[in-house]
């Protein structure tokens, strides 16, 4: 329908634009990514850093942070993940509308990074919650925040909203909130939420 | 610290208490700090630091790794002035392994060290005026220029924030050309930035009814809780690691060391724009008496270094107070134990002392005076 731009032309002449409402949707919903106001670690510094003068996100349509979860599209998770606060983490998914979006920002947001080796760090956010972009680096560069964020929004635009393959918030069947973790004796229990994440020997794989 | 039972003990005495907890998803608790505040009306009664959210096993992982392995992670400790981190460590580890260190990097060492004050104090009252409500004027107006000291620590180092750069012995690379004239150029530029600020905030009127008078801290008690840094000269304690210690060659330049006389939020955020001078100062002296020479010394042992057995302790002025690293060495290639005296941490001690009685809005602008960073904090 939208690939005869001769007759797309001709309307157009006429005030009549064709297109699906697929694509308006996520055209969008990808120009007005809120991402949530919430800084963890190093990574938060360069995310505030990517939104200020020089790099300036708010040309991709981000600048606006929302420190509620109920008004924000994008989840940044923009540094190490300890096990005091993966439980707040998973919970502010939780709390967030659909559709929503995770971008874990450096190293110890994807697999723990440095600090991988200590008794008190989560492996990577993907354990718990799932995530659309990763973003890697120690701290990652605003420009790679700025190219992850890109990325994400070419991702959104490609997003089918009904049929076979059809995107994570628009598939009922899919769940929308996560167990939150608790402090178990030795580890936060579950260890990790099958929905998202599985250990290689049970044919996982990031 | 009170525990949780008797914030609960007092809301039941009094049915009109109201328990809040702020944080650790908060906007202006600066990461993953939490409070858990008890309030009657607006006025604060009782304040609770809850930490760990950020603790990152660094003093446990530093007993497995080598000692010039710690050196990256000393970087990821206060986010903003990795370069202080670093000095802070090198010179603990050059005192337990009796270490001298060039001339030139010394110079090179007082430089970075000056340019990461001047960044890290840019970005705070970036913070600061957030808290307050002035959302990102003063913040996009520091990070501007906090952003032309990055470059340079870039070009210098390789890295914008993790700069990795102090060695024990020196420094890990020497100046690229034309560094000392981009560096003189901007440190010639800061004045004019700065006079702006102070300008635009000095006399402000929300300023100075949002921080005269909040969260005094009286200079005795500032002593007895230990605080250091700007959160003490604030009070009216004249105390400076770089005059008391004058570790490296700070002995050499001449800079004064401002002082407050009331110890309120005013004197806390007014302290940071005269200390910005007098680290243009500073910089001003050590760029033009750069001298030649070597940046490492070549004797110094860096791989597989084993110092002898003992304890060392060395601390130097961060930005935002006295950073000090206890190491003990077994004679093993990794410390016995290392500690890192943070300054947030212990600055944070009085944080219940200065908000009982305000009001729960000014808990926003108190702590952000206080300038803490949570991976220091929690570490």
């Amino acid at each position: 329908m939208t690939e005869d731009k001769q007759l797309q032309d001709e309307l157009a002449l006429y005030g009549v634009h064709l297109t699906l409402l697929e694509q308006v949707y996520n055209w969008g919903r990808s120009n007005s990514l809120w991402p949530l106001q919430f800084g963890l670690a190093c990574c938060a510094i360069e995310m505030i850093a990517s939104v200020t003068a020089r790099y300036d996100l708010g040309r991709f349509g981000s600048e606006i942070f929302r420190p509620s979860p109920r008004q924000a599209d994008l989840m940044i998770v923009s540094g190490t993940v300890t096990k005091k606060m993966a439980p707040q983490v998973v919970r502010l998914y939780n709390q967030m509308a659909e559709p929503k979006y995770v971008l874990a920002m450096g190293a110890c947001a994807i697999s723990g990074g440095p600090f991988k080796g200590g008794y008190n760090v989560v492996k990577g956010i993907d354990r718990y919650i799932p995530v659309d972009i990763f973003v890697p680096g120690c701290p990652p560069r605003p420009e790679a925040l700025l190219n992850g964020i890109i990325h994400l929004q070419e991702t959104i635009r490609r997003q089918k909203l009904s049929g076979p393959g059809k995107a994570r918030h628009a598939d009922r069947d899919q769940p929308s909130e996560y167990a939150i973790p608790e402090e178990g004796g030795r580890d936060l229990v579950p260890q990790y939420n099958a929905e998202t994440w599985r250990p290689s020997w049970q044919g996982g794989g990031k | 610290m009170t525990s949780t039972e008797e914030v609960e003990s007092i809301s039941e005495k009094s049915e009109r208490l109201l328990n809040i907890s702020m944080g650790p998803q908060h906007p202006s608790t600066h990461g993953v700090f939490r409070m858990k505040a008890v309030l009657d009306g607006e006025t604060v009664v009782k304040l609770t630091p809850v930490f760990g959210y950020l603790h990152r096993n660094h003093e446990k992982l530093a007993e497995r790794t080598s000692y010039l392995g710690n050196m990256p992670y000393t970087d990821r400790l206060d986010y903003f002035c990795s370069l202080t981190n670093n000095w802070a460590y090198a010179l603990s580890v050059e005192r337990l392994a009796g270490i001298e260190v060039p001339e030139r990097a010394e110079y090179l060492r007082v430089i970075t060290a000056e340019l990461t004050r001047l960044q890290n104090h840019l970005a705070f009252l970036g913070f600061l005026l957030n808290d307050m409500g002035v959302w990102a004027t003063v913040l996009i107006y520091g990070f501007r220029e906090r952003e032309k000291i990055l470059d340079l620590f870039e070009s210098l180092t390789g890295a914008r924030m993790m700069c990795n750069y102090m060695r024990f012995g020196g420094c890990r690379c020497d100046v690229p050309d034309g560094w000392v004239e981009e560096a003189k150029r901007i440190t010639d530029e800061l004045p004019g930035v700065l006079d702006e600020l102070e300008q635009l905030l000095t006399d402000n009127e929300i300023v100075v009814a949002r921080t005269q008078g909040v969260g005094t801290v009286p200079g005795r008690k500032a002593i007895n809780a230990g605080l250091t840094g700007p959160v003490l000269r604030a009070s009216g304690v004249n105390y400076d690691v770089r005059k008391v210690d004058s570790y490296g060659v700070y002995d050499r330049f001449d800079f004064s060391v401002p002082l407050g006389s009331v110890g309120d939020c005013y004197d806390r955020f007014m302290l940071r724009l005269l200390e910005m001078r007098q680290s243009l100062n500073i910089l001003k002296a050590a760029l033009n008496e750069l001298p030649s020479g070597p940046i490492i010394n070549p004797k110094a042992k860096n791989r597989n270094l084993r110092p002898p057995a003992g304890e060392a302790y060395g601390r130097i002025e961060s930005p935002k107070g006295e950073l000090g690293f206890y190491l003990v060495s077994d004679k093993s290639g990794t410390p016995y134990r290392y500690r890192v005296r943070p300054p947030s941490l212990v600055n944070l001690t009085l944080l219940e002392d200065m908000c009982v009685g305000q009001k729960v809005a000014d808990v926003v602008v108190i702590l952000g005076s206080i300038d803490i960073i949570l991976g220091e904090v929690d570490r």
